[in-house]
């Protein structure tokens, strides 16, 4: 079991911000109402930051994972998630024995 | 029956499901990360302390040795603050005093939140319904994400059987889930473009920070000037 000190205080960052992030709306529970644009641009935060830690690997890998990206995206919208990981798995080593 | 037991039971009914789906995630969650060179003992304590997969799974995805504290809390505070809206919709509903609340808040998750939100419709939400999810959920994912770390050190290359993309169909599958408007479609094809260029001619992990807010960006300019909510 090892504990590495750079990592230990990436863990503590992390469980800090988000523990501020979590209470932060206690305090600004009767202040913050969200409209229009500037809604648009919070609800867009999760897809975004998900989007761009996978872009690399999805489209400047290779062929075989952009191709396995573009099946697990359709995918996506018609199977529940723990299906859409397997074909994505499944199509992406499937792809590197083709390709 | 008393309430107190009432309402833990019904905190235990409507969680259940949500925990049982869960543990594979969470046993795919320490699998990965101990791919990337995270220790059990290490993932078990950011399951215990951070205790929020998306921005965890973002993380371990991010992650080298030695870990980029600042891009790595930055993507984090990204990730996670839709908990300022959430807390800020909560809160009112929440039967608890401040100091409870602060404690109460530690464990706010998508899924805890959704529901709570849901049984405040009609009734407020009690502190024994909180912490019967709080607890099940708090120990379902610390448990399942180190017993995936200890069972993923076992796995080997995770190459070999493709499930170094296992981050990458997941997120896609949890992107997808945000649907297919107009907007969700320009942020997703902003940002994957500018996080894709920025990685090839900069490098990582900056492609995180530059994507994401170029997609942020994106969002407000592709959005209806009129209010809409």
């Amino acid at each position: 079991m090892s504990l590495d000190t750079t990592t230990l205080l990436a863990i503590i960052c992390m469980a800090v911000v988000t523990y501020i992030t979590r209470i932060a709306g206690l305090f600004v529970a009767d202040r913050l109402v969200l409209t229009g644009r500037a809604k648009a641009a919070f609800d867009a935060i999760p897809p975004a930051v998900l989007v761009s830690v996978i872009a690399p690997t999805a489209l400047t890998t290779g062929w075989a994972e952009a191709i396995a990206a573009a099946i697990t995206a359709i995918i996506a919208f018609r199977l529940p998630l723990l299906a859409t990981i397997a074909v994505g798995v499944a199509s992406v080593v499937l792809l590197r024995n083709l390709i | 029956m008393t309430t107190y037991k009432r309402e833990m039971r019904a905190g235990l009914r409507d969680i259940a499901p949500v925990a049982v789906a869960a543990v594979p995630i969470g046993l795919l969650f320490g699998a990965l990360a101990a791919a990337k060179g995270l220790s059990p003992l290490e993932i078990g304590l950011m399951s215990g302390l951070v205790f929020a997969g998306g921005a965890q799974f973002a993380a371990t995805e991010a992650w080298l040795h030695p870990a980029p504290v600042a891009a790595l809390t930055f993507a984090t505070l990204l990730i996670n603050a839709r908990h300022v809206l959430m807390g800020a919709s909560l809160s009112p509903k929440l039967k608890l005093s401040r100091p409870q609340q602060l404690l109460a808040m530690f464990f706010l998750t998508d899924e805890s939140w959704a529901l709570s939100e849901r049984r405040a419709l009609e009734r407020p939400i009690t502190g024994a319904y909180w912490a019967v999810m709080a607890a099940v959920l708090w120990l379902n994912w610390s448990i399942s994400s180190t017993l995936g770390a200890i069972l993923g050190s076992f796995m080997g290359d995770p190459a070999r059987i493709g499930a170094d993309f296992a981050f990458t169909a997941l997120f896609i599958g949890l992107v997808a889930g945000f649907g297919r408007s107009r907007v969700t479609l320009v942020t997703v094809g902003v940002s994957a473009a500018v996080a894709a260029l920025v990685h090839y001619f900069i490098g990582a992990p900056w492609h995180v920070a530059s994507g994401a807010l170029a997609g942020i960006a994106a969002a407000y300019l592709a959005a209806p000037r009129e209010a809409r909510s």
